[in-house]
């Protein structure tokens, strides 16, 4: 990294070998002061994001994402704290010194210029040459499909036309890293997906660090490598799409991405394979993992884990029983609710994959059923 | 434009609905009237070929004071002051009052509420309070009444009026723009430059008009602080007395029609920037 950390800003997008992360944050935190009162947004966040890497800040409105990627644009001073791209101290630099660009939720397009005129403001501002300058618009534009549109106005494009001259105009200046603010938000939902699909690939193209946020946790599934999610200023959960979809770290990661059941109960007994636990509702369930005797616990199963059946399962499983309070046929697949004795209500989805008549009278209203699933798919939260 | 449509669409449609959108028609035409009756009479008043002292009646058509325009030269000096106070004062009021209206609209600072107040109390005090209190100040600081004096009363009462025209203009603005010019790579500097005054321009243009057009026929105020020095306003004033000459008409007919071509231009300009 030695001989590469003063190279010109043309040559970044070549993967880095060494280990000095994009961008990182240490002991970074920002508190709002107004005149009567302060709001800390973010907690303190201690953050590396790898070079080459689509990171997602993933929380809901309120969450610090955003305060994040603007201390990270340098739009925002950290309270306390440093920033670093590229292992460069970058705290107290300006947003027009920052070797990062953004894309913002409202584009921010300048409306006065064309649209080949927005892509080219970063690089006349950076003094490349004519013809050296209007060769990348080009071939910009090319690479986000709007070769034919170069002259006309902001005002003349689709919404999401002109969500891709935005990316256009940050991804031409080749910058060490691309800050993408729920950039999708806007669009409807077929375009948003489409889109999705469109930012991966440009960015397995360019090999630019991306980082976007989002509170759209299915976006951030789709496209991350990996993914922070972040709740009141700290992060809850790091790790890959399927690490915390998976094993969710705390209740708030399990709870925020994607459905989950929630089973309160105490260890009862330990056992060869694990622990029994006594449910609130008096049903017993298995768990993987040693408890002491009297602990209480939370756990959690994910709806597409449970099975769902009319005959007692298999006793190695973990089992309760219950009364189908609801389903929902949705094509592909059927949600039930299923109640059980103290009115918790468990979500269990059940693929299609049987005949349908035979899955209907499985489980039509009012049925009981039995709910069961493996011990390594259910999961205990930290309380 | 209403009454070429009401023309096509009249045959196809029921008579009620003809009658009810020729009321309309009736009373735009009439308010235009109203608004352009004195205008036009000053314009026909131009070119009257009058024999003596008082252009009041129509005596026929010449354009010989058009030829003449200049041949009273204090009537010409007072048109000169007025020009020069209303350009200076549209430059001066016009830059203080964008960068005050800037300020208003983009940042909370101590003393805003003030300032938004003082503003409004400038536009809704009575001229001749405004026109007495600034005599007694400049009296009382010693700054002599004349040329001076009027383009500092000007630029004081026209400044809020441009600031307000900017501020609406700016709280419209996405401050995501300036913030993307900077993420690309622009200093403050060049942001303002090349996103902030572009997006403000036809704002800015509209207060500066707007400042020229008040300052150029101000009587009340300038006649407080005027001293030795005759406005074109005052000058007219003065010669009611003794007959107003042709050439005050051709004055105003030529200003009229330079403030019409401004006005044409601005539309124009803000047209073009928003397609």
């Amino acid at each position: 990294m030695t001989a590469t950390t003063e190279a010109p800003a043309t040559t970044v997008a070549e993967p880095s070998t060494a280990a000095v992360p994009a961008i990182s944050l240490t002991g970074v935190t920002k508190t709002f002061q107004s005149s009567r009162e302060s709001f800390t947004a973010v907690g303190g966040l201690d953050l590396d994001i790898e070079s080459g890497e689509f990171f997602s800040l993933l929380g809901p409105s309120g969450c610090g994402k955003t305060t994040t990627m603007r201390m990270i644009a340098g739009f925002e001073e950290p309270t306390t704290g440093v920033v670093r791209l590229d292992g460069t101290d970058v705290t107290d630099v300006a947003p027009n010194h920052r070797d990062v660009n953004m894309v913002f939720q409202s584009y921010a397009l300048f409306p006065h210029l064309s649209v080949a005129d927005n892509v080219a403001f970063g690089l006349k501002r950076k003094r490349v040459g004519k013809a050296e300058t209007d060769r990348r618009v080009a071939e910009m534009l090319e690479l986000v499909e709007l070769g034919g549109q170069a002259k006309r106005k902001p005002s003349q494009l689709s919404g999401g036309q002109r969500q891709r001259v935005a990316l256009a105009r940050a991804l031409v200046n080749q910058p060490r890293a691309l800050l993408l603010d729920e950039p999708l938000a806007a669009l409807d939902l077929k375009l948003r997906q489409a889109m999705q699909m469109e930012l991966k690939r440009i960015q397995r193209d360019v090999g630019i660090t991306f980082v976007y946020v989002t509170h759209d946790q299915g976006e951030a599934l789709t496209m991350s490598d990996r993914i922070a999610v972040m709740n009141e200023g700290y992060v809850e959960q790091l790790g890959t799409p399927a690490e915390i979809y998976e094993h969710p770290a705390t209740r708030f990661v399990a709870e925020f991405i994607g459905t989950s059941n929630l089973l309160t109960g105490t260890a009862a007994a330990t056992t060869s394979d694990g622990t029994d636990v006594r449910l609130d509702c008096g049903q017993h369930v298995l768990v993987a993992e040693r408890l002491s005797e009297g602990t209480q616990v939370d756990i959690t199963v994910r709806p597409e884990k449970i099975q769902l059946s009319t005959e007692p399962p298999d006793a190695s499983l973990s089992r309760v029983r219950g009364t189908v309070a609801d389903t929902v046929y949705l094509g592909s697949s059927t949600h039930y609710t299923v109640r059980l004795d103290d009115d918790t209500e468990i979500v269990v989805f059940q693929q299609n994959d049987r005949d349908l008549s035979a899955a209907d009278a499985v489980a039509g209203r009012g049925s009981d059923v039995w709910l069961s699933w493996r011990l390594s798919h259910s999961y205990l939260l930290p309380s | 434009m209403t009454v070429t449509l009401d023309d096509t669409a009249a045959p196809t449609q029921a008579p009620r609905r003809t009658r009810k959108t020729d009321w309309g028609k009736w009373f735009t035409w009439g308010v235009l009237a109203w608004l352009f009756a004195p205008i036009t009479f000053m314009i026909a008043f131009s070119f009257n070929d009058i024999q003596g002292r008082h252009n009041v009646t129509w005596e026929g058509f010449t354009f010989k004071w058009y030829g003449g325009v200049f041949d009273h030269a204090e009537l010409t000096q007072a048109l000169l002051y007025t020009l020069a106070i209303g350009v200076l004062t549209m430059l001066i009021a016009g830059t203080i009052g964008s960068l005050l209206g800037l300020a208003l609209g983009r940042h909370r600072f101590r003393g805003q509420g003030t300032t938004n107040l003082v503003m409004f109390a400038a536009i809704c005090a009575p001229e001749v309070v405004l026109g007495a209190a600034l005599l007694s100040l400049f009296l009382l600081v010693g700054i002599a009444t004349g040329f001076m004096a009027i383009l500092l009363a000007h630029v004081m009462f026209t400044v809020s009026f441009v600031a307000i025209t900017v501020r609406a203009r700016v709280i419209t603005l996405d401050p995501n723009l300036e913030e993307a010019a900077r993420d690309l790579g622009a200093g403050p500097w060049t942001t303002f430059r090349l996103v902030t005054l572009p997006m403000l321009l036809p704002a800015i243009m509209a207060g500066g008009l707007l400042a020229f057009a008040l300052s150029i026929d101000d009587y009340i105020i300038t006649s407080f602080v005027a001293g030795e020095v005759t406005t074109f306003p005052l000058w007219i004033w003065g010669a009611t007395r003794v007959g107003i000459p042709p050439q005050v008409n051709v004055m105003g007919t030529l200003i009229f029609a330079v403030g019409v071509t401004l006005a044409v231009i601005n539309v124009i300009v803000a047209k073009r920037r928003r397609s």
